[in-house]
């Protein structure tokens, strides 16, 4: 159970999304979940072990490192990706509820004409579970709802991650004096540029994925007002 | 057998199961065990490692790890995950005792075209009669496994917070001696996100369980109209 699955629960839900939800869904797995993977966890893996501070006092590094890292890059990111993608298995869960109450209208309505021999109604119904759905009427409104709560969360992620470490920019030390550090200690941090570069590269890639969503949005309500 | 595996197995389920039983199995999967695997685990892999004391007497660090942290919130996670998931099993193999009812009874009445069978496996049971009675005993099974967990982490990790300094005086440490937990803030961040998705949890079945009442009670009310009880009930309600 992993990034795998959930790739392929969002690529299904994929064929309902207008062209730039489809250019969204690329951008967020290759240039945010596999960075994330082959590169970012490998950059993060010894934040802990390599943070060293210059005293003996054991318990001194443990309590500084949680001072300054509240909750790692990495699983903000995780979370942020993870609560990024809900939005889209609304609309699946909308379209597949769809599907569902349209098949049982099918059958009903050939039941009672008992006129449709039952080639034909497979095929109906094999027409139904492969069509593509306009975007209109209430697809369109739970659609225009997951691209909102996709904003709010990418938005709400961003902030979270410059509020915690004030700003994109990972120091290369920091000070600290919480007990059981005897005074002032300084501690340094491991690989903070190669940090750096990554937190840059993933704030842009979720930029990127913002605009694209606002561009969506605004693409879908421009052809709702034209319509 | 891993979660992939797990997952193949338990979405088999999905299909007989309401509305609120899908949207219940992804929140399981999506924010549970997704969460598990990708995010919880790195947080605690270094549980014991970084478990630091302040004192050099050998083994008194694995004495005090091993009194503070019976049993690690990963551990109890994934047996939470999976008590939790198996009352589905329950239904899957009630549907299959069905269907293969089903098939018996139309080989004996003489109908083995072969698509007949094939549409007894692809059919969606109705959630009627027995089949009702086992979803909703699934159901409370479930409850009670999730309640229990939550019951149980309250009481091994008082608070839901995970505390930086421990102090332990178990032999062979010397004296009472400070140790430290590493990334306790970290961990109380993610316990707390997954006893609230817990509760979410508890809640969708909780609906799921009115959902599945209401809608039998509507039936019977409705198909009982000859009945003695059904009338009463009728007139009863539309005397308000």
């Amino acid at each position: 159970m992993s990034w795998p699955v959930l790739y392929a629960q969002l690529v299904g839900a994929n064929r309902h999304s207008t062209s730039l939800g489809k250019v969204w869904l690329s951008v967020l797995f290759i240039f945010r979940v596999m960075v994330l993977v082959v590169a970012a966890e490998s950059v993060w893996g010894d934040e802990q072990s390599d943070f060293t501070c210059n005293t003996l006092q054991p318990g001194c590094e443990n309590v500084c490192y949680d001072q300054f890292f509240p909750v790692s890059h990495i699983r903000l990111w995780c979370l942020q990706l993870v609560f990024v993608s809900t939005p889209t298995l609304l609309v699946a869960m909308y379209v597949s509820y769809r599907n569902h109450s349209d098949k049982k209208r099918l059958l009903q309505s050939s039941g009672r004409a008992g006129l449709l021999s039952n080639k034909g109604q497979e095929e109906d119904l094999e027409t139904l579970k492969k069509r593509r759905l306009p975007v209109a009427g209430a697809l369109w409104w739970t659609y225009a709802c997951s691209l909102v709560f996709r904003l709010l969360f990418e938005g709400g992620f961003m902030y979270a991650l410059y509020v915690v470490y004030d700003g994109f920019q990972m120091p290369r030390l920091v000070q600290c004096d919480q007990w059981p550090c005897p005074n002032l200690v300084d501690c340094f941090i491991s690989r903070p540029t190669e940090k750096t570069i990554f937190t840059v590269f993933m704030a842009t890639a979720s930029s990127i994925c913002m605009v694209l969503n606002m561009a969506e949005l605004s693409y879908l309500v421009a052809k709702a007002v034209t319509r | 057998m891993n979660w992939a595996s797990f997952y193949a197995v338990i979405s088999g389920v999905n299909r007989h199961s309401t509305g609120i039983g899908r949207i219940w199995l992804s929140v399981l999967f999506i924010f549970r065990i997704l969460v598990l695997v990708v995010a919880a685990e790195s947080v605690w892999g270094d549980e014991k490692s970084g478990f630091i004391c302040n004192t050099q007497q050998p083994g008194c660090n694995s004495v005090c790890y091993d009194h503070f942290f019976p049993i690690s919130h990963i551990r109890l996670w994934a047996l939470q995950l999976i008590l939790v998931s198996t009352p589905a099993l329950l239904v899957a193999m009630h549907v299959a005792h069905r269907r293969h009812v089903d098939k018996r009874l139309y080989k004996l009445s003489g109908r083995t075209n072969p698509k007949d069978l094939e549409q007894i496996k692809t059919q969606k049971m109705k959630i009627t009669g027995a089949l009702w009675w086992t979803y909703v005993i699934s159901l409370l099974f479930r409850i009670v496994f999730e309640v229990t967990f939550m019951y149980l982490f309250y009481m091994i990790y008082p608070g839901y917070k995970m505390i930086r300094l421990v102090k332990c005086d178990s032999y062979p440490c010397p004296n009472t001696v400070d140790c430290f937990v590493s990334r306790p803030t970290e961990k109380t961040v993610f316990t707390v996100f997954m006893l609230a998705v817990s509760g979410v949890c508890i809640l969708l079945n909780i609906a799921e369980v009115f959902f599945l009442v209401g809608k039998a009670c509507g039936k019977h009310l409705h198909t009982a109209g000859d009945s003695t009880m059904g009338v009463w009930i009728q007139q009863k309600l539309c005397s308000y």
